[in-house]
């Protein structure tokens, strides 16, 4: 493909996209794929109570200028202790630096590039398509079988180039019986920009992997993130996504329980202000029997922000003695803040025990009024109930030092809306 | 002196009138026992008097010393001296009991305690596990773990007055003991008590200078150690109104005292004895 041929984004000069002639085959294929679907409507299922109708990709330019390397946010401090840190700023690969010798990280595309789409093999909607098409510098963490990766690995991904469109892909290969720890941290000041992320979580036989992604972006930008995970026999994974921001914000995270005993946790902290809207779909795949799936999710809506929560559990025929469940709790701050939750389940199986559950409501007033009889002013009792509402989900991150940093930035974000004493 | 001071309060929630004109003044060093059957507005004053949503003042004044309280939120009224130890104490879900009263304090501009060793020693004092302190609050705990946890953060914090609504319930004899000896240590030392309960156990411990009885919103008597003696052998009989003089409520007299009564005004009150 050629620069000014790139979809219907704008017409840019970029650098050419990695890959070999193979590679450039699927591109081609997934674009051409994408551009016949053209962009979804809010009248379809997975796309309701979205704003997807106003997004407009002309008005987004297609290149990967790259930037300075940079270390801000809620992943501060990390780098010393990481067992890799890779930083990617508007979509090219600025620095890498890899220290345990089990981990082996790709990003030139064409060593690991056959990786790339095996655990999605065909995109789940056009902008993963359009990631398959664009992705820019994708990312191939291999971890070797039977290691166990004590620090977390650190993927920084940035977006600073206002009307800028970029595609981070990455793809997590956890050999038979590893374990690590993935933290991948999206973040942008306030410009308008539309970042598509794809995630391939690939959990081979008896590996434990936990994959944390934090989103600190811009009031403005849109991110529409698909994550798709295979959990292979006896394997774990737990997935976490941390929200903080963005205008239009959505991750569709797709959990496969494909191999017998494997389980999977899902978990969410999402805490909306002014305008954003935060769009959460989950599915929860069981595919093979003996497995078990545990998905939380919990946020705050406030000022006018939206959250709209949409999740499946699904039970195939063959999967006997099957655990699933599926919880989540939204707290609306603010009169003017909106969420909506809708869980479903399809069983096809006698044998499972699946419970799903589901709340969108005001601070808990008893909870206020018993702090508040201690003497602990309005806004920090409503703050404290708030804050350890999110507790049952943040005592779950044991990735050190990211669930006291996402903490202690909660408790900033409450005392800034909430006056304090407020009466 | 500082004196708790409740004049012709009258109190509905929803549609029903369940306070009518009540007076009471608590002062430093007091005890004043409000006894009643089930159904009698005792919770109701109690959640009142700290300002609990849901009930409707309508009628009366609360004021400490010359402090209004009806007008002040509820954190307002615990930093003027004011503290509810709850007959059902919340649970609240991920919050530190050492962080909540360390910020109570601190809004009272008292920053210069350790809260953590104060928490232990008063917990200690009255054999609450100090291994529950670490919970959150309330979390898990059960109903007399909560009453002595409630009795030890009156302790901790040390207000003027304290309210305690039904503290005796869910408590045995020897945790009974331990924490009603404690609030009568503080009232040595010059805090005033309301004291809300159905039996006269926990008042074996903790002395009343007045008893009133309470009786549909009414207190309809008022007296010294002696009433609630009586309360004990002889129940509320006495105090019920005959036929015709309730407020429309008929009010059956009989071996179940004050059980039979038709509305249940107290509806934060669901677990209470039927037969009590």
């Amino acid at each position: 493909m050629t620069a000014n041929q790139r979809g219907p984004f704008k017409p840019a000069n970029g650098a050419e996209l990695v890959g070999s002639s193979a590679f450039q085959k699927r591109r081609t294929a997934a674009e051409e794929k994408a551009r016949e679907a053209g962009l979804p409507s809010f009248e379809e299922e997975l796309w309701r109570y979205t704003p997807i109708a106003d997004l407009d990709l002309s008005k987004y330019r297609l290149e990967a200028p790259g930037g300075a390397v940079f270390e801000s946010g809620l992943t501060q401090g990390l780098d010393e202790h990481a067992a890799a840190v890779i930083h990617i700023v508007n979509g090219q690969l600025v620095s890498l630096s890899v220290t345990d010798e089990a981990l082996s990280v790709h990003t030139d595309g064409v060593e690991f590039e056959d990786l790339i789409g095996s655990v999605m093999q065909t995109g789940i909607d056009v902008f993963s398509d359009y990631n398959l098409a664009y992705c820019s510098a994708p990312i191939v963490i291999h971890v070797a079988p039977n290691a166990v990766i004590k620090n977390p690995v650190l993927i920084r991904q940035h977006t600073t180039t206002d009307s800028l469109v970029w595609f981070p892909r990455v793809l997590v290969y956890a050999g038979e019986n590893s374990e690590a720890t993935i933290i991948e941290h999206q973040s942008s000041p306030d410009i308008e920009a539309l970042v598509c992320p794809v995630n391939e979580l690939k959990i081979n036989q008896a590996a434990r992997l936990r994959y944390l992604t934090v989103q600190e972006h811009g009031p403005r930008l849109w991110q529409i993130a698909t994550q798709t995970a295979e959990i292979d026999r006896d394997a774990h994974l737990a997935v976490t996504q941390i929200a903080l921001g963005g205008g239009y914000a959505r991750a569709r995270v797709d959990t496969k329980m494909i191999g017998q005993g494997s389980s999977g946790d899902i978990s969410a902290v999402y805490f909306g202000r002014a305008d954003t809207q935060y769009d959460f779909r989950t599915f929860q795949q069981h595919q093979a029997p003996h497995t078990n799936s545990n998905l939380l999710f919990k946020g705050v809506v406030d000022d006018r922000s939206r959250a709209i929560y949409t999740g499946l559990i699904r039970i195939e025929p063959d999967a006997a003695d099957v655990n699933a469940y599926q919880t989540n709790r939204t707290l609306k701050l603010s009169d003017e803040a909106w969420a909506e939750s809708v869980p479903n389940l399809e069983i096809e199986n006698n044998d499972v025990r699946c419970s799903h559950a589901s709340a969108v409501g005001p601070v808990d007033e008893d909870q206020r009024f018993y702090l508040e009889s201690r003497g602990v002013p309005r806004g920090t009792a409503e703050a404290l109930v708030v804050r350890g509402f999110f507790g049952e989900v943040l005592d779950k991150i044991s990735v050190a030092g990211v669930s006291a940093a996402v903490n202690s930035r909660i408790g900033q974000l409450l005392a800034l809306d909430g006056q304090d004493n407020r009466s | 002196m500082t004196t708790l001071s409740i004049k012709n309060l009258g109190v509905k929630v929803g549609e029903q009138q369940i306070l009518h004109g009540v007076n009471l003044n608590v002062s430093s060093g007091q005890v004043h026992a409000v006894m009643g059957p089930n159904g009698s507005g005792k919770s109701t004053l109690a959640n009142v008097i700290m300002g609990k949503p849901g009930y409707q003042v309508t009628s009366g004044s609360i004021t400490l010393d010359a402090q209004d309280l009806l007008s002040a939120p509820t954190w307002v009224r615990a930093q003027a001296g004011l503290f509810l130890a709850m007959q059902y104490p919340t649970e609240v879900p991920g919050v530190s009991l050492r962080e909540t009263l360390e910020l109570a304090l601190q809004a009272r501009g008292i920053e210069n305690i350790d809260t953590g060793s104060r928490l232990v020693e008063e917990a200690g004092r009255i054999g609450l596990s100090t291994q529950l302190l670490d919970r959150a609050v309330n979390v898990d705990l059960s109903g007399g773990e909560k009453k002595r946890n409630e009795t030890a953060q009156l302790a901790v914090l040390n207000p003027q007055i304290a309210v305690l609504d039904e503290l005796d319930s869910g408590l045995d004899i020897d945790a009974l003991r331990a924490c009603a000896e404690r609030i009568e240590q503080l009232t040595q030392a010059g805090l005033g008590v309301l004291c809300i309960t159905h039996y006269h156990r926990l008042l074996d411990y903790l002395p009343a200078d007045q008893v009133h009885i309470l009786i549909d919103g009414h207190i309809v008597e008022s007296g010294g150690p002696e009433l609630a003696q009586e309360l004990e052998s002889d129940g509320y009989a006495r105090f019920l109104p005959s036929d015709g003089e309730s407020d429309g409520v008929e009010v059956a007299i009989g071996g179940l005292g004050a059980s039979n009564q038709a509305p249940r005004p107290d509806a934060d009150d669901p677990f209470s004895d039927p037969l009590a």
